[in-house]
């Protein structure tokens, strides 16, 4: 099962009916192994209680950057490969991105309160982390201004490989600037600074906050294209009704029809 | 090469002769001067503290607001066709045009900025620095702005989107660009290593922007 299988939109579609029970089920125990491990984690002696806010917040926020990298290569599949569920993929990946974006800046700031004496604080991490919330705000915006999905595909996706530099620079903010925010503790040079205790539950969310992605994903693709077949089934409709009258124009509506049910 | 250097001659002369606008741009850049002291009220501590910062504000606005019609007037005549379609490799170009709309546009706000830094209360140092920034950051401002140009004219939209999906993009510029004046004007950074990063986005941009433009205008056109 190679990725140019998968084009085949009713292919994809079986794949997923198979494989989204079991993806979902896994999501399920994950994360309630890890909110359970992230309860039962004892508090930090300096933070106290509100160190569990991390088991949220990081994968939150390692999963914002991980869904921009995945639109970015959905970008390249539709600019480079021409795949054609490569934005069928972007699309749907957008909002779910966002989600997760947003959610790591409120966990964030409601860690920051107690833990700095404020809510929000203009520090490199932070502000290039809003930066990326606005543009996926901003790209699905560009989704929804145009009627016609595959040229909105096209603009999007240079959007989104120009966005994609946004990424390193946030993972390095921390180094570039030593401002509020701390640098890394897990993927480091020399292993990572946190004990064991706190180590294992974050990794158990990583994970289960990834497989939650990845399901979210699939969901949100088939959603897609299912809408996106019913968008040109009432395109058929539409001028099938028209060209009722005049049937000289039918049979070459139908042909673009058909092709459109092909592409979705 | 004499194909680009007529592309920039005629952008610049179209943009200077009557309906080109680019000299609106400053217009619009005094305007949004003269309404912060209304906003903040006439403290003139309070304005040259603010001025570096206003000053900016008002630059970024001004080159966004030109930004819109870059493409989208010669899409409506047709040369952005020609232009798409000629030997020179459409990075060049986009290249050329965005060359041509800072000479037309930026350049102007550059020169204003002395005489509306007299009205913020902004002293000869401060002024340089904001100019000298202004100088360095406003290439940066434009090849960025010109990505969204390009998908606002392929997609036939422009005004709010291309705002949305530009302003995100010269939020780093915006912030270098103050953070060099200020450092000029009360420190206790230097001015070097903002103004350096300042140039560094700016040439950095030089080289994304056109090649993203040119992948959305070739990508988007049909």
């Amino acid at each position: 099962m190679t990725l140019t299988d998968l084009a085949n939109p009713t292919r994809f579609l079986a794949l997923t009916t198979r494989i989204l029970p079991w993806l979902a089920g896994a999501t399920a125990i994950l994360l309630a192994i890890g909110l359970y491990q992230s309860v039962m984690a004892p508090d930090d002696y300096q933070q106290g209680a509100t160190v569990k806010i991390m088991f949220i917040h990081v994968p939150n926020a390692w999963l914002s950057m991980f869904v921009w990298g995945v639109m970015s290569i959905a970008a390249l599949g539709t600019l480079v490969w021409r795949h054609p569920l490569a934005d069928v993929a972007a699309k749907s990946a957008a909002p779910i991105g966002a989600a997760f974006t947003f959610l790591a800046l409120v966990t964030g700031s409601l860690w920051g309160r107690p833990m700095w004496g404020t809510y929000w604080e203009w520090d490199a991490r932070l502000t290039s982390v809003l930066i990326l919330f606005l543009m996926y705000l901003g790209l699905m915006a560009l989704w929804r201004a145009v009627e016609d999905p595959s040229r909105a595909a096209r603009a999007a996706a240079v959007l989104t490989l120009v966005g994609a530099i946004n990424i390193p620079i946030i993972k390095f903010s921390v180094d570039w600037w030593n401002t509020l925010h701390q640098p890394a503790s897990v993927f480091r040079a020399g292993g990572p600074t946190l004990d064991k205790a706190f180590l294992w539950p974050l990794l158990v969310m990583a994970i289960a906050f990834s497989l939650l992605f990845i399901t979210l994903h699939l969901a949100a693709m088939r959603n897609e294209i299912l809408r996106r077949r019913v968008r040109s089934l009432q395109m058929m409709q539409a001028s099938s009704s028209r060209t009722f009258s005049a049937e000289a124009g039918s049979a070459s509506c139908e042909g673009n029809g058909s092709k459109e049910i092909g592409i979705a | 090469m004499s194909a680009l250097a007529a592309l920039i001659r005629r952008d610049i002369r179209i943009a200077l002769r009557v309906g080109g606008g680019a000299l609106i741009g400053v217009l619009f850049f005094l305007t949004v001067t003269v309404l912060m002291p209304f906003a903040v009220g006439p403290d003139l501590a309070l304005l040259s503290r603010l001025g570096p910062a206003i000053l900016w504000l008002g630059a970024l606005l001004a080159s966004l607001l030109t930004l819109d019609r870059l493409f989208t007037a010669d899409h409506e005549d047709g040369s952005l066709d020609l232009i798409v379609m000629s030997r020179t490799p459409l990075e060049l170009a986009c290249a050329a045009k965005a060359l041509a709309h800072w000479l037309a546009a930026g350049l102007p706000l550059i020169v204003a900025t002395p005489v509306l830094g007299l009205l913020l209360n902004l002293d000869g140092t401060a002024t340089l620095a904001v100019a000298l920034t202004l100088l360095a950051g406003t290439p940066a401002l434009t090849f960025t702005g010109m990505i969204g140009a390009a998908l606002a004219v392929t997609l036939h939209r422009g005004g709010l989107l291309l705002a949305v999906l530009v302003l995100p993009l010269s939020i780093p510029v915006l912030i270098f660009g103050v953070a060099a004046s200020q450092a000029a004007i009360s420190g206790p950074m230097s001015f070097g290593t903002p103004f350096s990063i300042l140039c560094a986005l700016s040439l950095f941009s030089l080289v994304i922007g056109p090649f993203a433009a040119a992948a959305s205008l070739r990508h988007g056109l049909d």
